[in-house]
């Protein structure tokens, strides 16, 4: 995962609240393999009219949208659904920050292992950035060692739990920290089933495997 | 010290515990589904086998047809290869899988407690958020994501910070018609669709302990529309009699071992909340939504709410987007709203009781508008079927299918068209949910049966 430390980049305001995981990705483009690029399904049906023409109001629509990095939302964003698949459109469209007062809790877990970072901010400071921003993408700084947002003469503080910035500044994943933990985990595993004997699935309905 | 329920089975699955305070924890059940696919191809670019497959159970829901078991007659190319896929991926790791012509086939959530792999004081994870669902049976269990799934499947332990805890007390007696669809959306209502982000909620109180195991599920089935990680319930004499004799429960002596730790599974006295939430049971009316997130929910005897009497201009802005996309005008009756067709299904609202409780407002009557039945599970339907429910469903003038996710998510086909308003048990009312244009209106299954036979919403107190 590529680290994250600094982002001078722009930023595009979407100044909506309960921008749901439905919305980040309507359910049927979820049948794609992620091979083909997430990025054109990104808040599809708020981007197009019904006939699948380009919404030109739009703010993903903006000649410099496909720049930005960096999407400043209002409140409860990426609640709903646990797809991914609602991370990988934000980070293939090339978005590698969110700021918003907040979000839903596995869409950050999500965020944090694509290398996107959540950035919570109070909603008073949400409305002074999308304020500073006005409609169209402006440059913005987000330092992630400071917990900071730069934009102009505006500075404002984030938060983000410890061990997700640990892993955002350094690119960490998740698997090669467990492996670390192995013996532990084998010890744990031996120990837990001799406590919960009763958890052993009973051996004859593990064979009916069936064809879907 | 007093401990709560949450902090028991956390512990209890606790293998390490980082410095900044991050818990590495042991999984006892893992479902994956179609959508699961992302992560065994993680797995595959990284070569790394699966820990635990016999821990681990796919389940075909989210894309399965609803007017066949044949994969053969699917003929979206896409949409069969989501399910072959599964299988193919099942097979090649040796995971059990509940595929679309196995007879205990259903809804992820709906089919893990029927078959006993659903129990108390488990850690259960699946890539779905309303895995929350399985809390009823006093386990903790939550949604994750695809690289979460790849994590598990690669080592059947999952990395999390302990969530803040949050007690909400139902007590007293819910009046006739009330369910636990309606207790969920008027705490949701009350704080709000992330009111519960980042807590663990323990669901307690004289009117959750006198919920069946079904109404249960529906409760801690929708913890997640309120933002909260999980939901749960201790277990008591309610929960043991549900899971006694399933397939996959403990019988005999090891049925005795686990009930004696599953007694130990509840709440000290004194044990410490960050949160108490307490509602009176007896206040609680049918609800149901007129917007696009379960926040925005009313009691069936309000009108639509006029942006005109908020003076936060941002919730101002969020209510006149929600009623433009839902076609409604502030102070319209909610009863006066005419819908075009119903969906009665999914894992919040397609368990037997609520299929009984669809039916009694059904019996002898028509629906004035289309729709659909989908059982939660093909289990569900068998045992509907042999009480002559899905008659009633038939003569009433909709459509009994078979089980899946369905409309509830649109992903097999099954769709509210565009501009289209749907009566539905579900538990999303996002804007294209149920399909791109889709309005949805979320409220209980007699509730959707009573707004069947009037044509627009309708208060089941009043039927
Ligand atoms: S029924 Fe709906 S909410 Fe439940 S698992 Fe399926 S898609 Fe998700």
């Amino acid at each position: 995962m590529r680290p994250i430390k600094i982002l001078d980049t722009l930023a595009c305001p979407l100044p909506l609240a309960n921008v749901d995981t439905d919305q980040l990705i309507p359910a049927r483009f979820m049948k794609e393999p992620r091979s083909i690029g997430y990025g054109q399904f990104l808040l599809h049906d708020l981007r197009h009219d019904e006939s699948g023409n380009p919404q030109p109001t739009f703010i993903l629509n903006h000649p410099e949208a496909a720049e930005a990095q960096v999407l400043v939302a209002r409140r409860n964003f990426g609640g709903g659904s646990s797809r991914e698949a609602a991370v990988y459109a934000l980070v293939d469209h090339g978005f590698r920050c969110v700021i918003a007062p907040s979000f839903g809790d596995i869409f950050s877990s999500n965020a944090v292992n694509n290398g996107l970072l959540p950035a919570t901010v109070s909603e008073e400071d949400a409305e002074s950035l999308l304020e500073a921003l006005g409609e169209a993408p402006g440059p913005l700084r987000v330092d992630l060692e400071a917990q900071r947002i730069d934009i102009g003469a505006l500075s404002v503080d984030f938060t983000i739990t410890p061990t997700w910035r640990t892993k955002l500044l350094n690119g960490w994943d998740d698997i090669d920290m467990t492996r670390q933990h192995q013996a532990e985990i084998a010890r744990f595993a031996a120990d837990y089933a001799h406590r919960h004997p009763w958890l052993e699935p009973p051996s004859d309905s593990a064979t009916i495997i069936s064809r879907g | 010290m007093p401990t709560t329920l949450f902090d028991k089975v956390w512990d209890a699955h606790e293998i390490h515990r980082s410095e900044d305070g991050n818990s590495l924890l042991w999984i006892d059940r893992h479902f994956v589904h179609e959508g699961s696919f992302h992560a065994f191809n993680k797995l595959r670019e990284r070569s790394l086998p699966v820990a635990r497959a016999d821990l681990t159970f796919g389940v075909a829901d989210h894309y399965v047809p609803t007017l066949t078991r044949s994969l053969d007659d699917i003929d979206d190319a896409k949409v069969r290869g989501m399910i072959d896929q599964l299988a193919d991926n099942t097979r090649e790791h040796g995971i059990t899988l509940f595929g679309l012509d196995d007879p205990r086939q259903g809804i992820v959530h709906v089919l893990g407690p029927e078959q006993g792999l659903t129990l108390p004081g488990l850690l259960m994870v699946c890539g779905d958020s309303h895995t929350s669902t399985h809390g009823a049976f006093g386990s903790i269990a939550f949604g994750i994501g695809a690289s979460e799934v790849a994590h598990v499947l690669a080592t059947q332990t999952l990395w999390q910070s302990r969530p803040r805890q949050m007690r909400l007390t139902v007590e007293g007696t819910l009046a006739p018609g009330i369910t636990a669809k309606d207790i969920a959306l008027t705490w949701i209502a009350r704080l709000g669709a992330d009111g519960a982000r980042g807590h663990a909620i323990e669901y307690t109180g004289s009117a959750i302990r006198g919920l069946s195991m079904e109404a249960r599920l529906t409760l801690c089935n929708l913890s997640i529309e309120g933002g909260a990680r999980c939901g749960m319930i201790a277990p008591d004499d309610t929960t043991l009699a549900y899971l006694k004799g399933r397939p996959w429960a403990p019988e005999g002596e090891a049925l005795e071992q686990a009930v004696a730790y599953w007694q130990t599974l509840k709440s000290d006295d004194g044990a410490r909340f960050d949160r108490d939430i307490t509602l009176d049971a007896t206040e609680i009316a049918p609800t149901v939504t007129w917007g696009v997130s379960p926040e925005e929910a009313l009691p069936i005897d309000q009108c639509v709410p006029d942006p005109a009497s908020l003076n936060d201009e941002g919730k101002v802005r969020q209510m006149r987007d929600s009623l433009a996309y839902m076609g409604l005008s502030p102070g319209q009756q909610l009863t006066d709203i005419a819908i075009d067709r119903v969906f009665i299904g999914s894992c919040t609202n397609a368990r037997i009781e609520d299929l009984r409780a669809a039916a009694e407002v059904l019996h002898g009557r028509r629906s004035r508008v289309p729709g659909i039945v989908s059982p939660g599970s093909t289990q569900v339907k068998k045992q509907a079927e042999a009480e002559g429910l899905d008659a009633i469903f038939r003569e009433a003038g909709l459509e009994w299918r078979e089980s899946g996710c369905s409309m509830c998510v649109a992903m097999n086909g099954d769709l509210v068209p565009s501009g289209e308003r749907c009566a539905s048990t579900t538990n999303r009312n996002f804007k294209g949910r149920q399909g791109p244009g889709a309005r949805t209106h979320l409220m209980s299954p007699a509730m959707v049966a009573a707004a069947a036979v009037a044509g627009h919403l309708a208060d089941i107190r009043e039927l």
